[in-house]
């Protein structure tokens, strides 16, 4: 079962449409029994990272932390790939799952925030979100938090200075794009995490 | 890099799209949901529908335009046109749209604004301004927001009630220039550059499209984020890859479909 986790943060219309368009049966859920049972987890999200609070009081981060630790592939979006580091400073009280130790911060001034439109993509080869599409892809952002480029950085963005748009390690992958709203190439990304296996 | 957005714009009435000119003299130009995919599969970064009948019967044949359109859509969509309430918007947001996009409804109770953006996120709500201005050589901020598919003043101006709907929550502005819109004659540039260099949110401009040199200008000149088009695609005088691939020759940087 591919589940997608609900917890209050915007409209999830868009995100169930593109999978069914991928190639999948999602289930949207909030129900932490429902997310130990799924053997595919994506955490969609727009809006404020202090709506992560939810997944913690509902039960839903250490279901998400037990799947994961049993291999089962997860994919965030958006803020659901921020809520993969320690936090951010867009709410300093509320901790992520800290599966990558940085944390996530405010564009530096000097350019318009939010970031919102079609950015490029510098796509490391090894990539396996990104098996099959082409470098310097465009995608849809829209953000004003974003997380440093790190060790796991499979994708990288420039927006006055270059931030991460895709980390994967392991069963864990994000993205801070928007694949729902990204059109062929989103729709590509969306199908390689499905038919992803881990080995 | 980010690119400069091209957005196609459909106007909806009664469930088929439209055009006018100056906000008046319709004429019929197709299914919304056939031409927002046409658009998409051109390379149309987004697509806005501006339901303009926004009569109490229409809703419903609106949001079945919408789910429809929807459906084959996998560029960012918003909706606009009558949405008074946040439960309105969320039936609409239910359909199908990314963003909804609100005009007289946020000058008459700017509350709703951040009603929206508590529920959907800053970046679903779009506050859409149809600016005119009083004489060509009046100073461009007094151009005054005009309500009621642009005939009512309302004393506002334009600049100023940007950057309040800005301060309220809003993700991005849409600003029509009421003197240029369906004149095919070029964007307001001065007035769209007045706008984006206040506010720090993204301004898509429109009204006036007529050629690509009209998009080249408003980016350059207008300092538009993105910028809206609707009979210039739908009567074939160009499709947008067409556009785009002027303005990349122009040194605009845009994103070509594969």
């Amino acid at each position: 079962m591919i589940a997608v986790v609900d917890y209050k943060a915007g409209n999830l219309t868009s995100v169930m449409k593109s999978l069914r368009a991928a190639g999948a049966d999602p289930q949207l859920t909030d129900d932490p029994a429902a997310v130990l049972r799924a053997d595919r987890i994506i955490l969609p999200g727009v809006g404020h990272f202090a709506a992560t609070k939810f997944l913690e009081e509902q039960g839903l981060k250490t279901a998400i932390r037990e799947r994961i630790a049993a291999g089962v592939p997860f994919l965030g979006i958006c803020v659901g790939l921020q809520w993969l580091f320690a936090g951010s400073t867009e709410a300093p009280g509320t901790p992520g799952l800290a599966a990558f130790p940085e944390t996530c911060d405010r564009f530096a001034p000097g350019k318009k925030v939010p970031h919102v439109g079609w950015n490029s993509l510098s796509i490391r080869p090894e990539s396996r979100l990104f098996a099959g599409i082409s470098n310097n892809s465009y995608v849809y952002f829209t953000h004003s938090w974003r997380a440093p480029v790190t060790n796991a950085t499979v994708a990288i963005t420039e927006y006055g200075e270059p931030f991460t748009a895709a980390v994967e390690r392991a069963n864990i992958m994000g993205v801070q794009f928007h694949p729902e709203k990204s059109a062929d190439t989103g729709l590509r990304v969306l199908k390689n995490f499905l038919e992803w296996r881990p080995c | 890099m980010l690119t400069k957005r091209i957005i196609a714009c459909l106007d909806v009435k009664n469930g088929r799209v439209v055009k006018g000119v100056q906000f008046v003299g319709l004429v019929d130009a197709g299914d919304p949901a056939e031409l927002a995919a046409r658009h998409a599969a051109a390379g149309a970064d987004e697509i806005v529908f501006l339901d303009i009948t926004a009569t109490h019967e229409s809703r419903g044949t609106l949001v079945d335009a919408v789910k429809r359109a929807a459906q084959q859509l996998f560029v960012p969509f918003t909706v606009g046109g009558g949405i008074r309430t946040a439960d309105e918007a969320a039936a609409i947001f239910d359909a199908g749209a990314d963003k909804i996009s609100i005009n007289s409804a946020a000058l008459a109770r700017p509350d709703l604004i951040g009603e929206i953006g508590a529920k959907f996120g800053a970046q679903a709500v779009v506050v859409a301004i149809d600016a005119r201005r009083s004489a060509l050589d009046a100073p461009i901020q007094t151009a005054e927001v005009f309500v009621n598919g642009g005939r009512r003043s309302t004393g506002r101006h334009a600049v100023e009630w940007a950057r309040e709907a800005e301060s309220r929550g809003a993700g991005e502005i849409l600003l029509t220039s009421m003197d240029a819109d369906g004149t095919r004659a070029g964007f307001d540039c001065e007035l769209t550059a007045a706008v984006s260099e206040t506010v720090q949110i993204p301004v898509i401009a429109s009204g006036g499209a007529g050629n690509a040199q009209h998009f080249t200008q408003v980016f350059r000149e207008g300092k538009a984020d993105a910028a809206l088009a609707a009979s210039i695609f739908h009567f074939g005088i160009a499709d947008v890859r067409a556009l785009k691939e002027e303005l990349r020759r122009d040194g605009i940087a845009v994103r070509l479909p594969c």
